[in-house]
This record gives C-alpha cells, sequence and structure tokens, in this order.
C-alpha cells in the first residue's frame, strides 16, 4: 500500500501532498519537513530508496523518491510493493504529467494544483495502483476535464509569468 | 459581494509575499473572505473558493472551517462542485469526524450515477476515507458495480472492495465470487484490480486459499500471454509488457503456491520461463526478475529452479546500479532464513557492500551481514563489522553495536576475544550502546576469573587515552575498583608490562571526577572504585580524603536522592556480619583517627554500590554531615551544612528541598553577612525543585571561622501559584565533627 505520495522542490516547499492514512494537520506538515530533511541529503548518484523518518520509524515502510530538475517526487510505500514498481510508476506520473500540460514544469504544477489532484487520483486510488497505462489515464482525465468546462464559467486572470 | 478572485490569483498573491509573516497575513484574508463566502447561500465561483482552501491546508494552514462545505459541494448536482467537493473531503475528513457520515449518502447516490465519472469520484473517496459502518452500508453497492460492463468503473471497484476488505474482513464473503470471474476480463486495469482484491482476500482469511487455489491455471494463462506476447505499444515499459500485472500476477502466485504441492507444480515452468526470458538491463524487468525469484524461493519449486533463483540474486549483487544492488539485499535477507548456505556464498560481496557510499546500501548490508554470521565464520566477519563502526553513519550505530553484541554473545571463540571485542566497541563507539551493556559486561567480566588481571590492564591503558565514552568509563572504573590489587602489581602474561602507581590510579579516577564529560552516573562509579580501593592502598590515604571532601555532593548524589532511578537501584546494601566487613571497617576507622561512628551526627555515608548478586557488600559505616534545618514552612525545607573549615574560612552549603506535591519554581536565595565577613556564592543547582523532591544545592564560602560568623537569608520562591519571601537569621553555625 502506498501511504503518502509527496511532491516539493528543492527549497522544501510543498506542491502536492497526498496522504492515504489520516494524520493530522501538523503532523502532515512534520512528516513534509522531515521528508525533505532526509531527501535533500542524499548525494546525486545514490540508490532512490531511503529508510527512516516518522512515516518509517520502526516499521516496513520505505521512502522511493525521484529527483527531476527542481523537484522531488517522494512516495512512501509499505514492503506489499514492489520498490522498482513504484520507481517506474513515478516514471509513469511524470510523463503522464508532461503529456497533459505540455512540457510540464513547476509553474504548472503550482498554479494548477488541483488538476494534477486529478490526475494522480487516475492512476493512484486508496493507497493502491489503479492504472499505469499512460494513454488511458489521459483519455479519462480529458473527458472529465471537458465534462467541467461544459457546465462552468470559470473566471481565469490573463496568464501573465509563464 | 465582488467576484472572487480565482485560485491562479490567489497563488500569484501569495508567492509575491516575500517574508512569512507577510503570507499569514495574505492567506489569513483570503480565509475569511472564503469563511464569508462559504457562509452565503450561493455564490457562483463556490468551487473556486473551496479549492483556493484546500491549496491554503496544503501550505499547512488551518482549513477544518471548510468540512462542511465539501459536504454542500458533494450534494451540489454540478460535476465541478462534486469534484472539488470530493477532493475536499479526502483531505479535510476523515472517519473520525461527524461531517464524514453525512456524505454517505451522498456517495450511495452517486454510486447509481448515470455519469460513470460521478461513478468514479464516490468510488475514489469510499477507497480513500470510508469509515467502517460507511462501508457496511455500501458493500452491497460496490459488489453489484464489480458485475457492471464498464471496465472503467469495474477497476475502480475492485480497488473499493480491497479498501472494504481491509476495514471489515467478514465482509470479503460478499467479494469472493464476483473477484474469481474478474480474471477473465481482458481489461489490464481490470485484470490488475482483481488480482489485488484476490491477494488481500487470501491474505485477511487464509479459508479464501483453496478457493483461489483453482484460479492457478488462469493465473499462468495470464502470465504467459503477457510474457510471450509481441509487442504491445499500450502496456509496454522498456519492452516488457505491463510489469506492473506481472509483477501483481507473480505475488499473487506466491502466495498460493506457499505449502502446497499441486498449486507449485502448476506454476514451475512458468516461473521458469519468466526467469530464463525476462530482460533485466532496464528497471521494469529488473522488478519481474526479482518478484519471480522471491515467487521461486517462497513456494515448493524443484531444486534447480531454486539454485537458479539464487545465483540470479547473486549476479545482481554485483550489479553497478545500486538500485539494484539494494533491491537484491532487500531479497537476500527475506530468504536468509531459509536458504542459509545459499546466501553464504555471497557473504564476501555483501560484506564489500557494507563500505558502499550509499547509506541505504550500508544499512541493507549491515542488516544482511548480521543475519550471515555463524560459528564458522565469526572471526573474519567480527573483523569486518568492528571495522565497519568506525566509519558507521550515526543513524545506523546503536543497530550496529547491539548486533555486534548479540553475534558475540551466541558465537565468541573465547572469553578473552569476547571481551576484547565488547571492549573495542566500548572504544569506538561507546555513546551508542544500549544501557545494560555495562552490567552485562561486568558479569562477564566478573565470571571470567583468569582474566581479571588482563582485562584490568587492557581498561585501565584504554581509560587513560580516552575518558569521554561513558560506557567504557563505567566499566573500566568497576573493574579497577575491584581488581586494583592486580593492576599495581604490574604484569600480566598477555599484554606488555606496564608500571601502575597508586597515584597514576587516584589520578585518572580523580580526571574522571572532574571533567565536565563524566555523567552523574560515571562519577558514581568512579567514587566507588575509590572506595574500594581505599581498602587496597596504603600510602593514599589523605589523597583519597581529599577527593572524598572536594567531591561531597557527588557524594551525596550517590544515597540515590537525585540521581537516576538507575542509580537508586543499584544501591543496594546488606549488611554481612563476617569478619571481612569487621576489619575494613576498622581499617576505615583507623583512616579516620579514631572516630567512632554514630549514626545521626558526623560526616559522610558511605554506600557501596553492587552491580552483580555475586560481590557481598564489604562495609556500611555511617557518618553523617552536621545538617541543621534553618527553615521548615509549607513543605519547604532548608537545611544548613559546613565543610572545609580552616581557621579563616568556611564552606557553608544550603540544601533546599521540598515536600508538597506540586513543583517549586523561581526558587532565589541570597545571603548577608556583616561586613567584617567576606562572603562568595557559588551558582545554585537551579532554581526549580520538583515535587517532593530533596536537595537542591546552594554553595557559599565565608572568610571567617565559624564561630564568629552570623548570616541572614532571604528566600524567595513561588510555591502553589503564590509568591512566598521569607528571612531567616542564623546566628550559630555547627562545626563539623572533625577538623
Amino acid at each position: 500500500m502506498i501511504k503518502a505520495i509527496l511532491i516539493f522542490n528543492n527549497h522544501g516547499k510543498p506542491r502536492l501532498s497526498k496522504f492515504y492514512e489520516h494524520y493530522s494537520e501538523d503532523t502532515e506538515q512534520q512528516i513534509i519537513r522531515e521528508t525533505f530533511h532526509l531527501v535533500s541529503k542524499r548525494d546525486e548518484n545514490v540508490c532512490n530508496f531511503l529508510e527512516g523518518g516518522m512515516l518509517i520509524d520502526g516499521s516496513d515502510n520505505k521512502l522511493i523518491y525521484r529527483h527531476y530538475a527542481t523537484l522531488y517526487f517522494v512516495f512512501c510505500v509499505d514492503s506489499s510493493e514492489s520498490e522498482l514498481g513504484i520507481l517506474d510508476l513515478i516514471q509513469v506520473f511524470v510523463e503522464t504529467l508532461d503529456k497533459c500540460f505540455e512540457n510540464v514544469c513547476e509553474l504548472d504544477l503550482i498554479f494548477h494544483v488541483d488538476k494534477v489532484h486529478n490526475i494522480l487520483a487516475e492512476m493512484v486510488m486508496g493507497g493502491m495502483v489503479l492504472e499505469t497505462n499512460m494513454n488511458e489515464i489521459i483519455t479519462q482525465v480529458d473527458a472529465q476535464n471537458k465534462m467541467e468546462k461544459s457546465e462552468t464559467f470559470i473566471f481565469q486572470s490573463p496568464r501573465q509569468d509563464r | 459581494m465582488a467576484p472572487s478572485v480565482c485560485l491562479q490569483e490567489m497563488i500569484r498573491v501569495i508567492r509575491s509575499a516575500r517574508t512569512q509573516g507577510e503570507e499569514r497575513g495574505v492567506i489569513q484574508r483570503e480565509c475569511a473572505a472564503i469563511r464569508a463566502q462559504f457562509r452565503q447561500a450561493d455564490s457562483g465561483g463556490r468551487s473556486h473558493n473551496l479549492a483556493k482552501l484546500l491549496y491554503v491546508h496544503m501550505l499547512g494552514y488551518p482549513a477544518h472551517f471548510g468540512q462542511m462545505e465539501c459536504v454542500r459541494m458533494i450534494a451540489s448536482p454540478r460535476y465541478s462542485e462534486k469534484r472539488i467537493g470530493y477532493l475536499g473531503a479526502m483531505m479535510l475528513l476523515d472517519e473520525k469526524q461527524d461531517a464524514s457520515l453525512l456524505i454517505t449518502n451522498s456517495i450511495k447516490n452517486d454510486l447509481s450515477h448515470s455519469s460513470q465519472y460521478i461513478q468514479s469520484l464516490a468510488l475514489c473517496t469510499l477507497a480513500c476515507m470510508g469509515s467502517a459502518e460507511m462501508c457496511r452500508d455500501l458493500a452491497p453497492e460496490i459488489e453489484r458495480l464489480l458485475k457492471a460492463s464498464n471496465s472503467y468503473i469495474k477497476k475502480k471497484a475492485a480497488l473499493c472492495a480491497v479498501h472494504i476488505v481491509r476495514k471489515i474482513p467478514e465482509l470479503g464473503e460478499l467479494f469472493t465470487p464476483s473477484a474469481h470471474s474478474l480474471l477473465s476480463d481482458k481489461n489490464h486495469g481490470v485484470l490488475h484490480g482483481a488480482v489485488v482484491l484476490i491477494t488481500e482476500l487470501c491474505e485477511r482469511n487464509p479459508g479464501n486459499l483453496d478457493e483461489f487455489r483453482k484460479a492457478v491455471p488462469e493465473l499462468v494463462q495470464i502470465m504467459k500471454g503477457l510474457v510471450t506476447s509481441g509487442y504491445s505499444p499500450e502496456h509496454n515499459v522498456a519492452g516488457i509488457s505491463d510489469p506492473f500485472l506481472q509483477v501483481r500476477v507473480l505475488r499473487l502466485l506466491r502466495i498460493l503456491g506457499r505449502n502446497n504441492d499441486e498449486a507449485s507444480d502448476a506454476m514451475n515452468d512458468l516461473l521458469a520461463q519468466v526467469a530464463t526470458n525476462t530482460d533485466s538491463s532496464k528497471t521494469a524487468g529488473s522488478a519481474v526478475l526479482y518478484e519471480t525469484v522471491l515467487t521461486i524461493m517462497d513456494i515448493k519449486s524443484e531444486s534447480g529452479l531454486r539454485v537458479l533463483a539464487v545465483n540470479i540474486l547473486g549476479r545482481f549483487l554485483l550489479n553497478n546500479d545500486r538500485n539494484i544492488r539494494y533491491i537484491s539485499m532487500t531479497s537476500l535477507q527475506k530468504i536468509v532464513q531459509t536458504d542459509h548456505t545459499a546466501v553464504q556464498r555471497h557473504r564476501g560481496t555483501i560484506v564489500d557492500c557494507l563500505k558502499d557510499q550509499d547509506a541505504s546500501v550500508k544499512r541493507r548490508a549491515l542488516e544482511l551481514s548480521l543475519a550471515l554470521v555463524s560459528a564458522a565464520n565469526i572471526r573474519s566477519m567480527m573483523k569486518e563489522l568492528l571495522r565497519f563502526l568506525s566509519t558507521c553513519p550515526p543513524e545506523l550505530r546503536s543497530h550496529a553495536t547491539s548486533g555486534i553484541f548479540n553475534a558475540a554473545e551466541r558465537y565468541a571463540p573465547s572469553q578473552r576475544w569476547h571481551i576484547d571485542t565488547i571492549l573495542h566497541v566500548l572504544i569506538t563507539a561507546g555513546g551508542d550502546v544500549r544501557d545494560e551493556t555495562v552490567p552485562n559486561l561486568i558479569q562477564l567480566i566478573s565470571v571470567a576469573s583468569e582474566l581479571h588481571c588482563y582485562t584490568v590492564h587492557k581498561l585501565y591503558r584504554a581509560l587513560i587515552s580516552d575518558i569521554s565514552q561513558q560506557s567504557l568509563v563505567q566499566v573500566a572504573c568497576w573493574c579497577i575498583g575491584e581488581y586494583g590489587d592486580l593492576l599495581l602489581k604490574g604484569d600480566c602474561d598477555e599484554i606488555e608490562p606496564m608500571q601502575v602507581t597508586e597515584d597514576d590510579v587516584l589520578d585518572v579516577l580523580e580526571t574522571i571526577l572532574q571533567s565536565h564529560m563524566s555523567s552523574p552516573t560515571s562519577r558514581g562509579f568512579a567514587l566507588t572504585a575509590i572506595m574500594k580501593l581505599s581498602t587496597r592502598i596504603t600510602n593514599n590515604i589523605e589523597s583519597v580524603v581529599s577527593i572524598y571532601g572536594s567531591f561531597v555532593c557527588d557524594l551525596l548524589d550517590l544515597l540515590g536522592e537525585t540521581n537516576t532511578s538507575s542509580q537508586a537501584n543499584q544501591n543496594q546494601v546488606n549488611t554481612t556480619s563476617n569478619s571481612t566487613s569487621s576489619s575494613v571497617q576498622e581499617n576505615l576507622l583507623d583512616l579516620l583517627g579514631g572516630l567512632e561512628p554514630t549514626p545521626g551526627k558526623g560526616n559522610i555515608l558511605f554506600y557501596f554500590n553492587l552491580f552483580t548478586g555475586t560481590m557481598s557488600v564489604t562495609c556500611l559505616c555511617v557518618f553523617s554531615a552536621p545538617n541543621v534545618t534553618v527553615y521548615e514552612k509549607g513543605g519547604v525545607n532548608l537545611k544548613l551544612q559546613c565543610d572545609n573549615q580552616t581557621e579563616t574560612a568556611i564552606t557553608v552549603t544550603f540544601t533546599a528541598s521540598n515536600s508538597t506535591q506540586s513543583d517549586i519554581t523561581s526558587f532565589t536565595l541570597q545571603a548577608a553577612v556583616p561586613k567584617s565577613v567576606q562572603l562568595q556564592m557559588k551558582a545554585p543547582s537551579g532554581d526549580v525543585i520538583p515535587a517532593q523532591v530533596c536537595p537542591h544545592f546552594c554553595r557559599f564560602s565565608t572568610q571567617s571561622a565559624a564561630q564568629h560568623l552570623k548570616m541572614r537569608v532571604r528566600l524567595s520562591y513561588t510555591s502553589q501559584g503564590t509568591l512566598c519571601q521569607d528571612m531567616v537569621q542564623i546566628d550559630s553555625f555547627p562545626s563539623p565533627a572533625w577538623n
């Protein structure tokens, strides 16, 4: 089971935080801070698996992370997940984001965090991997977005900083 | 009301805040606006407000006032509002809140909605945060959806069912028939969900295993299809067809084949095929291969296959990619108990990984190395482990030391080796050993009687070079106290001789007492050692007594009044009336010039600390200091004690104790003396006296003979919330019993 999915930048600012187990707000922030602290200490050429920290603490949980440019993608999983499989899943997730946002960058994640949640919801549900086929995911996300657009006006300010 | 600013605008404003304080201000304003908008019955931009609130929540600001809004949004007929409402529910609500019950009805309705996307929102939310009651209510709905014709819904319903089974295992029966039939679906997402569901059902209830073993042929077929199919662009990851599904199926096969010959037979061929044909140059292939290896090792497979599996793992141990090495060690850890000899073959590589720079790889290597220690390889393994300990990262140290101690205890080839090993660990990493190490080591040393001389010499030498490792200091002090005579005799056949005089020994012990690095426990050990030595050494008795004098406070600590409970527990006093005890008692009396011990009046209390039941106590002598109570009121007691009296100077120690039920805080003491007297005040031990505790020290020394000294003392403290102040006049000071 996946316990949490976190995305934060090189300075520790959270860009996405999804927990599949309930923690209080304070604990969630503490977990984010601590995970950043652990992950930022790692060199570039070490393995992508980490043990340690509050989420882990004596249990069989691990942190599996990937570093892309300015962002860390961290999945906290327990032993029922295949570690290499999760590494591949992170890759699929990032590629999907790339397709949905067209050359995704950190700003996309900042300003459209709700869309990122929607994409993630098509891939991981209740802490379990739901779908890994990128095309399938994108098809569904597009259909849902169309549904949303068809019913509402969305107030938007003209895009300034891109 | 002006149209609410959209999410992007708010994010832009927050990002432009230059300081944390500014950001907080912006967010507080936004939250106030959002709250106001929530209170209004209807406004056009409802979903924006909730989206903004969720963003703010991610940054760490409180957002609980949005919970009811989530409930309202979920009940809305519009898709955009439902979507954000459900997202909010997953982030802000959990089963402990009452609001979560309110959405049960909405979820129920949405599960039968005509639009599959609305159904999927409800399924997703139920799977994320569904409470046990909600699950019980909605389980029949989910079961119905498992038979739907829509694969998008089926796959989500399958995972939702997994969540329900986790919350209420008994409901598993409801899903068992449908789960089996899902395996015939062609859609990979549905298959994936089905396999996860069956895995969960089997793990929760072993009774289901028989039922699902019938599915083994189907699962084998699915795998064969994936492994041998041609290039299928849809599910392809680096040349492997849907590795995620393959891994899941392999895991399920492992559970089904465990301890069952028939099922294991049915999958043997397949496993051999996957093991030999999978291309492991990329992560995806490696993931499948590992899962295969673990499955082979866990079921009743043929021996040829097992050998193949362990060899694959061994090969991966040598891979350049650190991820692969990490995973192979994790896999080896899982099989080290059952296939110990097979893993032993790779011991050399594993031990090499101890030197890897990656902390995660080091951790795995340490775990595995400790598991591989055996009677045959203990000497060489211990060398490696001790070498590792000196460069070990701090987070692994305590685990490494306890692992080393366990291994040493189980397989020590000789007592001397055992003691040497423990000493080495204490010298390298004494700060990271567990508390019971010290008494355990003392026990070990006391039992190995022919090694006492060797041990005390080694410990003494370690001590003179480094007194910072507290556990080493404690053990060394104990040994010097016990076997000091062997140390002073000088010769020992197993180490090169070194002349040690009584002065040297006392110097070392005194250094420990004076050092700021020494903990109170270590000081206690050092003092006890001096006490024990005082019966054996004859030339330096004045230095011994002067040491006692300078460390009165530590001695009082030794009585277990302020010190840790471990010290207090270790104070066991037996009075045995045998010849040894009375002769020692006489010796002590000689030391102090023929003073007779009379309880209730006198100078210092001596306790002999015991650490092992085998040692017998030597003596109990009671000399108590002239401790006069000068103030007693409201549970606060102030005692006075005089030491170090010379013709013109005296040291006065005030001890405050608190016998009330609550702590006393801001305790201060001021003293005034006549103009003819000079007063030096030393810093008190603190200004808080915890409830029911004595003492709390405060020292003065004055330049005046005891008989001429008069002092006025002002006390000020806070007890149970009230400030108390008092003044005491002290006209006569008791003189210590000896001069």
